[in-house]
Parts: C-alpha cells; sequence; structure tokens
C-alpha cells in the first residue's frame, strides 16, 4: 500500500520488464494467461494425439509387419513333372479371399545341364515360375511352342528360364521355393531374381532388382 | 470481418404496411372505426412461413451471410462457362447422394462383394439406376473438373489475388482423381481387380517410398482380405469428408475475392470512374 509499482522501479522484475509481458507481478517469467494458454493447447495437442497416433498407427502397421505364414502347398507328385516342359498348377496364395487369392504357377524339375547353378545358393529342387509380370502384375501365360512367358496386357516376353527378353519388364519372373516331401512336390514362398537369377526377397512388379537398384527397391516388413 | 451485404432484392422486402392495418386507428388508415378483415389463409401461411425465417434469422443471424453470398455483384459479361464450377460442385454432390444409398446394400469384402454389387444392378429396386448415376457420374465429374479448369485457366482467373483457389482446386482434382482408383476396385469384377493390381504396382514403382506405399494400399505384400474395406473406407469416408472441406474453402475464396471478368471485356472509363466497384 505504501508505495505503487509505478512509482517505485525498484518493483520492476528484471525478468519481466524487458519482455513486454503487460500484468506481470514481481519475479513471473510468463503471465497466468499466458500459462493457462499454453496449458490449454497442451492438453488438446496431448488429447489428440492420444486418439489420432494410436489411429495412424492402426491405418499403416500393415505395412510393417509379415501376416502371411509360409505355407508349403502341394502341386503333385514328382513323376508329373520334367525338365523341359512347364506343367501349370494353382496354388492359393491369399485363402481367405476365395478365388483372387489364387494364382496359376508353371513348374518343372530343376534342369543341372540347362539351369544356372548360382554360387552360394541352393538350387531349388524343381522350378516353380509365377505368372505376375514383373512389368505391372498381370498374369503372364506360357506360351508351349516359343517356350516363351507373354504378357497379354503391355507385351512382355520373358525366356525358359523366365528371364526378361522383351517389352517393358524390368526383370525375370519371381520364383516360388519348392521341396519334395513324402513323396509329393510342394511350394512355400515366393522370391525374386535380378538378371543373373539370383535370389533376393520378393519385390513388387516394376521394381529393379540389378545394381544400385536393389536399394531403391528395398526389401520390405511384409514379406 | 464484415461480409458485404448489399441491398435486399424487391420481393424480399417487407411490404409497407396497408392503410388500416394497424387497427381502426391506425397511424396511416383512414380515422374509420371499421374493424380490420381477417386474415386469409393465404395471409396466415405467408405469416407462418416469414416468422419461421425470421426466428431463425434471430437465433443465426444468417441472413446477412447469405445475402452477401446468393446476391453477390458480378462482373460484367459474367457467362454460361462461370456456372462449370457449380456443375462440378453438383456432380460431387449427387456422387455423395448416390454413394451413400449404395453403401446401403454393398457389401466391402473380397468374398462378397462382386456379389452384393451385381444384385444392386439386377435385383433392387432401381439399383441400376442409383449405380448407373454413380458410375457414369464419376466420369461426368472428371469431364467436368477439366472444362472448369480449362475456363479457368483461358479466362485468367488464377491470377492474383486468386493463385490460392487455382491451388486449393489442383488438390480437389487430385482427390477426385482417387476416389476414381479407389471406386474402380469396388465392383470387384476381373477389370476392376487387375486395374487395381496395376495400380498399386504402378505405385510401386517408385523408388525407396513406392514399395512401402503399395504395401499400404494392399495391406500388406498382397491383395488380400482388408485390401477391399480399406480401399472402401478412403473412398466412402477419408477422401470424401476432404473434399467437402476444399469445396466450402474453395466457395469460400470465391465469395471473398469475388468472379473474373471475361479477358475480352476491357475496362472502359465509364467504369473505371464508377464508385462502385
Amino acid at each position: 500500500v505504501a508505495d505503487s509499482p509505478s512509482t517505485n522501479p525498484e518493483k520492476k522484475s528484471r525478468y519481466t520488464s524487458g519482455r513486454g509481458i503487460a500484468g506481470a507481478f514481481e519475479g513471473e517469467t510468463v503471465t497466468r494467461r499466458r500459462f493457462m494458454e499454453g496449458t490449454a493447447l497442451a492438453a488438446g495437442g496431448v488429447a489428440t494425439a492420444a486418439f489420432g497416433l494410436p489411429a495412424l498407427g492402426f491405418a499403416l502397421g500393415p505395412v510393417f509387419e509379415d501376416t502371411s505364414p509360409t505355407r508349403w502347398q502341394e502341386v503333385g507328385s514328382p513323376d508329373e513333372f520334367d525338365d523341359t516342359n512347364y506343367v501349370p498348377r494353382v496354388i492359393n496364395l491369399v485363402p481367405e479371399v476365395g478365388d483372387p487369392g489364387k494364382t496359376t504357377i508353371y513348374v518343372r524339375r530343376f534342369n543341372p545341364e540347362r539351369d544356372k547353378v548360382i554360387k552360394g545358393q541352393e538350387p531349388q529342387p524343381y522350378v516353380a515360375i509365377s505368372t505376375r509380370c514383373t512389368h505391372v502384375g498381370c498374369p503372364v501365360r506360357y506360351a508351349q511352342a516359343s517356350q516363351k512367358f507373354i504378357c497379354p496386357c503391355h507385351g512382355g516376353v520373358y525366356g525358359f528360364e523366365g528371364k526378361n527378353e522383351g517389352g517393358p519388364p524390368v526383370r525375370p519372373l519371381d520364383r516360388f521355393y519348392t521341396r519334395v516331401t513324402a513323396g509329393r512336390v510342394e511350394v512355400g514362398d515366393r522370391f525374386s531374381l535380378n538378371s543373373q537369377l539370383e535370389r533376393f526377397a520378393p519385390r513388387d512388379p516394376s521394381n529393379h532388382l540389378d545394381g544400385l537398384w536393389q536399394y531403391l527397391y528395398p526389401s520390405r516388413p511384409t514379406t | 470481418m464484415r461480409m458485404p451485404s448489399p441491398p435486399l432484392p424487391k420481393f424480399l422486402r417487407p411490404a409497407p404496411p396497408r392503410p388500416g392495418r394497424n387497427g381502426p386507428n391506425g397511424p396511416n388508415g383512414p380515422a374509420t372505426a371499421e374493424p380490420a378483415a381477417p386474415p386469409t389463409r393465404k395471409e396466415q401461411a405467408a405469416e407462418a412461413g416469414a416468422s419461421a425465417v425470421g426466428w431463425l434469422d434471430e437465433r443465426t443471424g444468417m441472413s446477412p451471410f447469405l445475402r452477401g453470398f446468393l446476391y453477390r455483384k458480378v462482373p460484367k459479361g459474367t457467362n454460361w462457362y462461370y456456372t462449370l464450377g457449380t456443375a462440378t460442385m453438383f456432380a460431387f454432390v449427387s456422387q455423395a447422394v448416390t454413394g451413400v444409398f449404395l453403401a446401403m446394400y454393398y457389401e466391402p469384402d473380397a468374398t462378397r462383394a462382386y456379389e452384393s454389387a451385381s444384385r444392386i444392378t439386377n435385383e433392387v429396386f432401381l439399383g441400376e439406376l442409383v449405380r448407373g448415376m454413380h458410375k457414369w457420374g464419376a466420369t461426368v465429374m472428371i469431364v467436368l473438373i477439366f472444362l472448369h479448369m480449362g475456363r479457368v485457366f483461358v479466362f485468367g482467373a488464377y491470377k492474383y489475388p486468386r493463385e490460392l483457389n487455382w491451388i486449393i482446386g489442383v488438390v480437389l482434382l487430385v482427390l477426385t482423381l482417387m476416389m476414381g482408383l479407389t471406386g474402380y476396385l469396388l465392383p470387384f469384377d476381373q477389370r476392376s481387380f487387375w486395374a487395381t493390381v496395376v495400380a498399386v504396382n504402378l505405385n510401386a514403382s517408385g523408388p525407396v517410398i513406392g514399395p512401402y506405399l503399395a504395401d499400404f494400399l494392399r495391406a500388406g505384400a498382397e491383395f488380400g482380405s482388408t485390401t477391399i474395406p480399406r480401399f472402401y473406407a478412403i473412398h466412402m469416408l477419408l477422401i470424401p469428408g476432404l473434399i467437402a472441406a476444399l469445396i466450402f474453402a474453395h466457395l469460400y475464396l470465391v465469395t471473398k475475392l469475388g468472379t473474373t471478368a471475361p479477358p475480352w471485356l476491357k475496362a472502359t472509363k465509364k467504369d473505371l470512374n464508377k464508385e462502385e466497384i
């Protein structure tokens, strides 16, 4: 009561005087009003993040997990396949969606004279070729007469080993792991190949795999 | 901010009181003791409508805004090409309405989608009409967008200060194309399945983030059981909400900034001397 702040410059806080905070008390670095504004904004931000971040993670989750376990599917007995001709077989990639989850594959026995053995990679006993074109994923068809795989969409052509020979495809056709169990040929997971037929984790169609491209189109957690 | 409020058009102005209406000795009426005639049905109905509107207006204060929005001045030379934007918005509204009703019969499940879509066409009453309007309306909307965009471009209406509205329009165009992409899968016939496979793999062709984007769209490495629900949710909830919000922003800027005169009209000295612009 004795000294009003206006007549006593000593009472001005050195924290607030230079900051232009109107109505600040002695020693205050922030007014109540600004403190409450900040608190309200922070509370709103926390509340928004509390539902926003889980929702975002919920939508993005499938990108980071492999939800399809390895399933070995039987495609026939060994005497149904030889090493010069492909035999079409239907396997089920995604059983829960019914027909759209099925796909045709072409299967033959591994031919030690014709097929290249990649150093450090165990050759598969059977060659199971995926019909998913490596351009943009249309289904290719094997033409027995010319021993080529042909894509109806944009004219991609692949040779007997599935190597891309013409049209827009960027790498050879994918294959599946194969094994023989209890006298039956079984087909497992997909893998991709570069132009040297070296094995890679499965990539999407349109992804190059040679040289530095394999790093620009990385292997993904989903596969 | 004050919205401009031009004068009420004549038909909306309250009629001046008729002589004698205020009572036997009304301020303007003749000084006769003749009682006023009871209001007719028509007058009662008009009174009820006016009081309902008045009730709303008193509580919302909408009328200055609506007057500014609906009776705003447009430049000389405004012609039918200026209606293409409204036509596009009408196409969106028609897509939204038909889409809501299609959602009552459609089942977003890989094993049920095709059957439910063909049931809409073949069995549901008027289903063929509603689905047809949605399908062809999508094409109409794209065409109208490009015509509207062409009009704005040719008339130079994207120039200062309307650049932001052009940008919002481009975002709306991209969102509409995304509606086309996500909606194409939903009938789930051969054509829509393979078109979506190709479209997703086109997304995968982008370096580094492309493969992850494709995984996001498919919800996994393969076309799976949650792919259709994902496309469906994006198609009917996420993007329409964004489009509706951006249409409001687009229209707000149109109202705020006004439209431009056609480029072939040059301002005359007489125009420039006018007080109102």
